[in-house]
C-alpha cells in the first residue's frame, strides 16, 4: 500500500485505506481484494462508502461496515458513512486476482468462475464434484467432504493427494 | 408486554409478507438443528442455510416496511405481528420432525424459492430485484444441497427410504397451497412486482419429478386437504414458534445486545 501523497484526493485516500481493512471471517483478504467496494463518493463533509453484501445472511457485514468506518475514522478521513447496495448481486468473480493468490496462500483454494446467471439444471452428483485445485500441492484429485463449510461462503474438501484437508471459496 | 402492531394489508404488502415469512419462518425451523443435527457437516449445512434465509427475510421485510408506509422496520414486523398477521405457507411452520422430513421439506421450499428468485429479478420493484439477485443463487445451492439428501435417502438403506418415503406422504398435501393464486396474485402480477405464484407450478413439478425420480421415489396422488398459511389462516403449531421466536422482543420491548 503506498503512503496517500498530499495531492491524493480524499476518495483516494480512502480506496487506500479500505486496501487495509480486512475481511473479519477471511482475514486474508481487504475488503478491496473481496470485491465488495463499489464506490466511494464525496458528499461535502461527508465520504460515502458503498458496498455490497456478500451473501443475505453473512453475519460478518456490520462487523464489516463498522470496521470499514473506524478506518476512515482513524486515517483522518471521516467523517463517513456505509450505504449497502444489493444490485448487481457481488459474485466471486470479482475477487481481485490478487486476492485469489492471497486465498490460496492462506490455504483456501480460490473460486473457479461463477456459472452465468441463468437457469441451473439439478446435477446429482457424489464427492468429486468439480476440479478443484489443491492449495497445497496443487494435485487436482481431491474431494468434497461437505457441502458448506466454516462460513456460508464456503465449502470443505480433502486432497487425495497429500491428504490435507482444505476449505474452498465456492463460486457464485 | 409489548402490544402487537397492526398491519396495512394492502396486496403489495401482503405479496411481501408471503415471501419473507416464508423465508424467516422456514430459518427459525431449520435453526433449531443446530447442534442437533445427526452429523456435523449437516449441523453446519442447516446453520447456513437457516442465516442465508433470515438474511433474506430481513431485506424481504424491511422493504415490505417501506412500502406499507407506518414506519414498521424489519424487527417490529418479524417480532411484533400477530399469527393472523404472518403470511408464509403452511409447510414451513410444521415441526421439524426427523431429517428426511427437514431434507425433503428444504428440497421442496428451496425449488420454489429459486423459481421465484428468478422470475423477481425482473420485478418493476427495483429493490425487490436486487434482493432477488442475491438470492436466487443461496437458493440454487440450497435445493442443489436438499436435492442430493433426497437422493441419497431414497436410495439408501431400507431405514431411509422408510423415513423419506414417510415424510414424502405428509409432505406432499401441503403442496398445493404454493400454487393457489388470488386477489394477492393478480395485483403483484398488474404492477410487474413479481409472478402469480400459479406460474411457479409447471416448473416446479418438473424439477421436483427430477428429484424424485433419481431418488427412486413416487409422487403422491394429490389430496383433496387445503392449507392456508398464506391468508393468515395457520396451524396449531405457529402459535408455539412464534412466542418461541418473539418471547424477548415482547417481554423486553425494544432490547437489544
Amino acid at each position: 500500500m503506498t503512503a496517500p501523497a498530499a495531492a491524493e484526493t480524499r476518495c483516494a485516500q480512502a480506496w487506500d485505506v479500505l486496501g487495509t481493512v480486512l475481511d473479519p471471517e477471511v482475514p486474508a483478504l481487504s475488503v478491496r481484494d473481496l470485491g465488495i467496494v463499489r464506490d466511494v463518493i464525496e458528499h461535502d463533509d461527508r465520504l460515502e462508502v458503498v458496498l455490497t453484501p456478500t451473501y443475505s445472511g453473512c453475519p460478518a457485514t456490520e462487523v464489516i461496515e463498522h470496521d470499514v468506518l473506524a478506518a476512515i475514522d482513524l486515517a483522518g478521513l471521516g467523517p463517513a458513512y456505509v450505504t449497502l447496495q444489493r444490485a448487481p448481486a457481488w459474485t466471486t468473480d470479482w475477487i481481485s486476482a490478487d486476492g485469489r493468490r492471497k486465498l490460496s496462500e492462506y490455504g483456501i483454494a480460490p473460486p473457479g468462475p461463477a456459472s452465468a446467471d441463468g437457469t441451473v439444471p439439478i446435477r446429482f452428483f457424489g464427492r468429486r464434484v468439480d476440479a478443484v485445485a489443491c492449495p497445497r500441492c496443487g494435485s487436482s484429485n481431491t474431494e468434497r467432504l461437505s457441502a458448506f463449510g466454516s462460513t456460508a461462503c464456503k465449502a470443505m474438501y480433502r486432497c487425495v493427494s497429500c491428504r490435507e484437508p482444505f476449505e474452498h471459496f465456492k463460486p457464485i | 408486554m409489548q402490544a402487537s402492531i397492526a398491519i396495512e394489508s394492502t396486496p403489495a404488502v401482503q405479496y411481501l409478507l408471503r415471501l419473507g415469512d416464508t423465508c424467516l419462518i422456514l430459518g427459525q425451523r431449520i435453526a433449531e438443528w443446530s447442534g442437533h443435527a445427526p452429523i456435523l457437516e449437516e449441523d453446519i449445512a442447516l446453520s447456513n442455510m437457516a442465516l442465508d434465509l433470515i438474511g433474506q427475510a430481513r431485506a424481504v421485510l424491511t422493504h415490505a416496511g417501506r412500502i406499507e408506509g407506518l414506519g414498521h422496520d424489519e424487527d417490529q414486523l418479524a417480532f411484533l405481528r400477530d399469527e393472523k398477521d404472518y403470511r408464509n405457507l403452511t409447510l414451513v411452520e410444521l415441526p421439524r420432525g426427523d431429517f428426511a422430513f427437514t431434507v425433503l421439506r428444504n428440497a421442496m421450499v428451496a425449488t420454489l424459492m429459486k423459481l421465484l428468485w428468478e422470475r423477481l429479478r425482473d420485478s418493476s420493484d427495483a429493490e425487490l430485484a436486487g434482493i432477488a439477485g442475491k438470492a436466487v443463487k443461496e437458493a440454487r445451492y440450497h435445493q442443489q444441497h436438499a436435492a442430493d439428501w433426497v437422493v441419497r435417502l431414497g436410495d439408501g438403506t431400507e431405514e431411509s427410504r422408510r423415513r423419506i418415503e414417510a415424510a414424502l406422504a405428509d409432505l406432499w398435501r401441503y403442496t398445493p397451497e404454493m400454487f393457489e393464486s388470488d386477489a394477492v396474485d393478480e395485483a403483484a402480477a398488474a404492477a410487474g412486482l413479481g409472478p402469480r405464484w400459479s406460474e411457479l407450478e409447471a416448473p416446479w413439478r418438473a424439477e421436483m419429478r427430477t428429484i424424485l425420480d433419481e431418488a427412486a421415489l413416487v409422487e403422491p396422488k394429490e389430496a383433496a386437504f387445503r392449507s392456508t398459511g398464506k391468508k393468515g389462516v395457520h396451524t396449531e403449531h405457529m402459535g408455539y414458534i412464534l412466542a418461541e421466536m418473539q418471547h424477548l422482543q415482547r417481554s423486553f420491548p425494544g432490547g437489544v445486545w
